[in-house]
């Protein structure tokens, strides 16, 4: 047989490709929930880390599925007028029925929000941003996400919000593709530490990454030298996100200032 | 068909032919995965398996791959292991194929695969060739543990991330060597390891 035929190698390689393809694919849908799993459990792993950041004697363990169902709370989406739609499972009654959000889906929010800057402002109500709220140590923590474009890939991470809707508790921050030794440290201690104690802006600045110290500045943090690009980023991401969750956040200050007050009034009366 | 010695074929890309320190291929991988012990060993695993099934698969198609087009089968085949390997270790190792991240894509573009299929499955029955695949494959990690090895610990203090140099040791003033940690200190031990064979092996000399 001629192997060098033009009709062997057309019907050579057409094989060779449909079994490549047959093989690749089948290996991706069977190895698909397990990959989803590990993904699921690194989700709730920042989300934890981010609010355990509230309470310094808190860790983060293996068993994060386990943690997440005895700490959360609750777990909802918001739109962006703050208000809140429908429940995902905590995982209370069974661990395997956690629900949280994947990047996939703040990729999909995050282009409904790019329409909303670019002027569609009727899209607001149809935006369904995920929040969730940890128990650390008797405080309501609640964790936002936040999605956006690095230099070379998506960045995101999750911020512990406390019960005032303003004062950052932890953040986490993860990336695709930084780069190694430079952006890729945004997803490293010290420079997330650096978010702990911080306030959200009340103006059209609701928190920036900047260059040069960020000393005394309460709705900024330090930039990391030699990526630029990646640091302004994540300011720009975390400053969009936070406009669109704090219709819902400004109802948690309401909240909590009700409760402050109901707290002295009882008093009042208890010592009449 | 000429006669092979089966164990020569497995053993000789170890030290004697090693890809890395006799040949110099794959350098860039091993300068990049070094950094620490567990994720060399999961790269060295990783290019064993591809190395040694895309030259058996490689092997047994030989006599019916169409010459014009060899080179392409041949990525088609390496590609697809690579693929099958990432998908895995996603699925059963994923912090460590998240610290990996796209090194394990581009074992692809690792000469060392690609040169033994072309040089010698290409042309050997599939037994042989999966014993080469399989000695270069251990020839690499052999290497890439060794620098590794060298790399953690005089980088971080840790070995598989556990603490190997005391406390008491930081406490009388010693200090992580910083410069471990980045690629080109492992281009320096590369290059350590080449000069302690040739000095070994006088025949490996240029005159």
């Amino acid at each position: 047989m001629n192997t060098n035929s033009n009709v062997y190698t057309v019907i050579y390689s057409t094989i060779l490709v449909v079994i490549v393809a047959a093989v690749l694919a089948f290996a991706a849908s069977a190895l698909k929930p397990m990959q989803d799993e590990n993904i699921k459990k690194e989700t709730i792993s920042q989300v934890l880390s981010a609010a355990a950041q509230a309470d310094d004697s808190m860790s983060v363990g293996e068993d994060v599925m386990a943690m997440y169902a005895e700490q959360a709370v609750d777990a909802f989406y918001v739109n962006g007028k703050g208000v809140v739609g429908a429940h995902m499972n905590t995982g209370k009654e069974n661990i395997a029925d956690i629900k949280v959000e994947s990047t996939s889906y703040l990729k999909s929010q995050n282009d409904i929000i790019k329409k909303i800057e670019a002027g569609q402002t009727e899209l607001l109500e149809s935006l369904s941003l995920p929040v969730y709220v940890i128990n650390v140590n008797g405080q309501k923590v609640t964790v936002i996400p936040c999605y956006g474009a690095g230099l070379w890939g998506p960045i995101w991470g999750y911020i512990a919000v406390a019960e005032d809707g303003r004062t950052i508790d932890g953040a986490v921050f993860d990336h695709k593709s930084e780069t190694p030794g430079l952006g890729a440290k945004i997803a490293e201690k010290p420079f997330y530490s650096q978010f702990k104690g911080k306030v959200f802006g009340r103006g059209e600045r609701k928190f920036d990454v900047v260059k040069g110290g960020a000393n005394g500045d309460e709705s900024g943090v330090d930039a990391i030298s030699g990526a630029t690009i990646t640091s302004q980023s994540l300011g720009r991401t975390i400053n969009t996100w936070a406009k669109y969750y704090e219709p819902y956040l400004s109802t948690l200050a309401v909240a909590a200032e009700e409760a402050v007050a109901e707290e002295v009034a009882t008093e009042e009366t208890v010592e009449e | 068909m000429k006669d092979i010695n089966l164990k020569e074929t497995l053993l000789n890309p170890i030290f004697k032919g090693n890809p890395i320190s006799v040949l110099v291929l794959g350098i860039c991988s091993s300068l990049a995965v070094t950094v620490q012990l567990k994720g060399a060993c999961v790269m060295a695993l990783s290019v064993t398996i591809v190395t040694a099934l895309s030259s058996l698969v490689v092997s047994l198609l030989r006599n019916t791959i169409p010459n014009r087009i060899r080179i392409i089968v041949q990525l088609v085949v390496v590609a697809m292991m690579v693929i099958l390997v990432d998908q895995v270790l996603k699925a059963f190792a994923y912090p460590v194929s998240k610290t990996l991240s796209v090194y394990i894509g581009l074992i692809i573009t690792n000469c060392i695969v690609m040169g033994r299929i072309e040089a010698f499955a290409l042309g050997n029955k599939p037994l042989p060739s999966l014993l080469d695949g399989l000695g270069n494959g251990f020839g690499y990690g052999l290497i890439l543990i060794v620098v590794a090895f060298f790399r953690e610990l005089l980088g971080s203090g840790t070995l598989f991330g556990f603490r190997i140099i005391p406390e008491s040791f930081y406490d009388l003033g010693y200090m992580n060597n910083g410069l471990m940690i980045l690629p080109p200190m492992a281009l320096i031990l590369l290059g350590c390891i080449i000069w302690i064979q040739r000095a070994v092996q006088k025949d490996l000399q240029e005159k």
